[in-house]
């Protein structure tokens, strides 16, 4: 009879080893998936993993997918660090990417190449106007932010659709939901020739850099932290509960529409109804299972982007439906929190009663790398 | 009038879904449980319901398999955040995302696919009667359950033992523990009962409200009715009246569209969501309301032994 038994600290080898023991659950369960549908389990392991990286161009769409994840999982970060929880991701995104859109559409074959770092500006303007609107709710009104960003999800998909087909629609477009194709001077430049990568992926990695500095070395990025760790030991190192939530809110929505301007004028160059590909969804996972850490996320992304990929690519050589990609993301971060119970506790195989733990994986800093306290504080309150 | 009378109807229909909804994250939050993932239950619910009742014919047995659907994928929530004590918050959102991406799979080969011949259900004497008739009385048989099990809610929670040992182990699980109650177990029966109301919920929708699969159909409604039980303050009742509050705000938005008034349709589409983030943010305007009712356990994992 296997029983768990709590460890005396948090294990370290399992901080790292547990979301490779859950890529692996999940690659099995996917290989019994495709065995239920009647493909052959092997090649469908080698669509998702190995198809993806096989040569330079295949690599370099796994970055043009991984860039927008990353980019949205760092400032998710931020968030989640700070224990405020901000599932509006993908709202945001698409709130950056219509504003970048309207600039981008302000081209004309005479714009000069200023235009480029307006449309940057604008997507992240977007997205932190989408996301203050929940932070002012969550400070003044003491609304809870996973309701609303949610909700304002909903509403900019909404929003969305209305400007395709509405102010933003291509006059010569046939009436399709799309705008116009954007003008070539309003591209963001390729990194390098015969990839889609942008400079995005540039970006992105400086972005890591950046997130690692402030979380780790800056006084600010250690007084969210402890906001999210132990509120009443920041509030009384007079550490701004307030401006932490700001703080948060404004930077996953400034990043998520970063991204979206990204997307929007670089590998799609136009703005469509089809633009929300879960993005903002799949980064709060990318941010999970790389531990909310800058080099964690970016091998997640890696990983994450590998599925969308794999996910694709099975609708074409194995007839599956593109759908399956999100049954493996979901199906990651499930199995990553199972296995993250075992940082805290052991597997025993005895008929020893099972002992007290005194503490779990339940706060979600506890199942980061040195940054766990012994005593895992829960979160406050309820939905 | 008649158009009222008919509005009126497809309010408690519409709410009927929230209602069914909510009462079963009640449930689950009466003990302690918060479930995040309800949006991803309701869904994986829609499809299974959807899809027996296309292959059996039969709407009841749809009915059955999104209950059982919805307590399968709460079991193993509820294994993971009660025995294993993972964060409830990031587990219900991980079955959120995997429920969506589920549903959607499975529901590929459903798409297109026709249910048979809708029964018109009417209370024989009372459906005849004019104006009213139509609003109250010929109703699907869930309509009517959803107000029974609001009052049968309110009649275990309140008036039942067992109902008492599931709002203690939801207050203090330290205390119910240390009377000798199975808190864990308890806690897990909740969250299964819950998540079978939710799947009952996601089948109903999509073999009655609406009759079709269309992926993501659930479009929100799971994260609304886990908004409606703060706002109801985990009291049955409220719920079911906020549930239909709900239900015609969504109806009006598609009278409004219908009628012709001149606001584009997806503004009137986003009335829902909106009202949900408005009336989230008054009540939550005074955090001492809501922590009074609030189940002083929810979302805090329970040691037995420390």
């Amino acid at each position: 009879m296997l029983k768990l038994e709590a460890r005396p600290q948090l294990s370290r080898f399992w901080s790292y080893g547990s979301p490779i023991l859950a890529l692996c659950i999940t690659v099995l369960i996917g290989m019994a998936l495709f065995a239920a549908l009647g493909k052959d389990p092997v090649k469908g392991l080698l669509v998702f993993f190995y198809e993806p990286i096989k040569n330079g161009y295949a690599i370099g769409e796994l970055m043009v997918k991984a860039t927008p994840l990353l980019i949205i999982a760092m400032g998710l970060a931020v968030c989640f660090r700070s224990n405020v929880w901000n599932i509006g991701a993908e709202g945001q995104y698409v709130v950056g990417a219509i504003a970048a859109s309207w600039v981008a559409l302000m081209a004309d074959k005479s714009t000069g190449a200023w235009i480029l770092p307006a449309i940057v500006l604008a997507g992240i303007a977007g997205g932190m106007l989408w996301a203050s609107i929940a932070a002012v709710l969550r400070d003044k009104f003491n609304a809870n932010e996973i309701l609303v960003t949610l909700m304002l999800v909903y509403v900019a998909l909404l929003l969305l659709n209305y400007v395709v087909t509405g102010p933003l629609k291509d006059p010569m477009g046939f009436n399709f939901p799309q705008s116009k194709n954007f003008e070539a001077v309003t591209q963001i430049p390729r990194l390098m020739k015969g990839s889609r990568v942008s400079i995005g992926l540039v970006i992105a990695l400086f972005g890591a850099v950046a997130l690692w500095i402030f979380l780790f070395r800056t006084r600010a990025g250690f007084a969210q932290q402890v906001g999210g760790l132990a509120p009443a030991a920041a509030r009384y190192a007079g550490f701004s509960s307030r401006r932490a939530i700001w703080i948060a809110l404004l930077t996953s929505g400034a990043a998520a529409g970063l991204a979206g301007s990204l997307e929007v004028a670089g590998p799609i160059g136009q703005l469509t109804a089809y633009l929300p590909a879960g993005y903002g969804f799949a980064a709060i996972i990318v941010a999970f299972v790389g531990r909310l850490h800058p080099v964690g996320m970016v091998f997640s992304a890696l990983l994450m982007s590998m599925f969308y990929i794999g996910g694709e690519l099975a609708q074409s050589r194995l007839g599956l439906p593109k759908s399956l990609t999100g049954v493996f993301q979901g199906l990651l971060l499930f199995t990553l929190l199972a296995c993250d119970t075992l940082i805290a506790y052991r597997l025993r195989r005895s008929a020893a009663a099972r002992q007290a733990p005194t503490q779990g994986t339940a706060s979600l800093q506890a199942s980061t790398p040195l940054t766990a306290q012994p005593a895992a504080i829960a979160s406050e309150g309820g939905v | 009038m008649e158009t009222y009378a008919l509005l009126l109807a497809s309010m408690l229909s519409s709410g009927t879904i929230l209602a069914i909804a909510a009462l079963g994250l009640l449930i689950n939050e009466k003990a302690g449980v918060v479930n995040l993932g309800a949006e991803g239950l309701m869904l994986v619910a829609a499809i299974a319901g959807f899809a027996i009742t296309v292959h059996t014919g039969s709407s009841w047995l749809g009915f059955l398999a999104g209950m059982a659907a919805g307590a399968l994928l709460a079991a193993a929530f509820g294994y993971l955040v009660i025995w294993l004590n993972t964060n409830q918050y990031a587990t219900g959102l991980a079955l959120s995302l995997f429920g969506v991406g589920l549903s959607a799979f499975v529901g590929i080969n459903y798409v297109q696919a026709k249910l048979p011949e809708r029964i018109q259900y009417a209370i024989p004497v009372l459906g005849d009667l004019p104006l009213v008739g139509p609003a109250l009385f010929r109703h699907h048989p869930l309509v009517y359950f959803a107000v029974a099990l609001t009052f049968g809610l309110i009649w275990f929670l309140y008036r039942t033992r067992a109902g008492l040992v599931l709002r203690s182990v939801g207050e203090s699980p330290e205390s119910a523990h240390a009377l000798g109650y199975p808190v864990r177990r308890i806690r897990f029966a909740a969250v299964i009962a819950g998540g079978a109301l939710c799947g009952l919920a996601g089948a109903y929708l999509s073999e009655v409200y609406v009759g079709l699969w269309v992926e993501n159909m659930v479009a929100g409604r799971g994260w609304i009715a886990l908004a409606l039980t703060t706002f109801a303050t985990w009291r049955p009742l409220r719920v079911l009246l906020g549930a239909y509050l709900f239900g015609g705000v969504t109806q009006i938005s598609f009278h409004l569209q219908t009628v012709g008034v001149n606001i584009p349709s997806q503004f009137l589409n986003m009335m829902p969501y909106v009202a949900t983030i408005v009336v989230l943010a008054l009540i939550s305007r005074n955090p001492a309301f809501i922590r009074i009712n609030m189940p002083a356990s929810i979302g805090k994992p329970f040691y037995p032994g420390s």
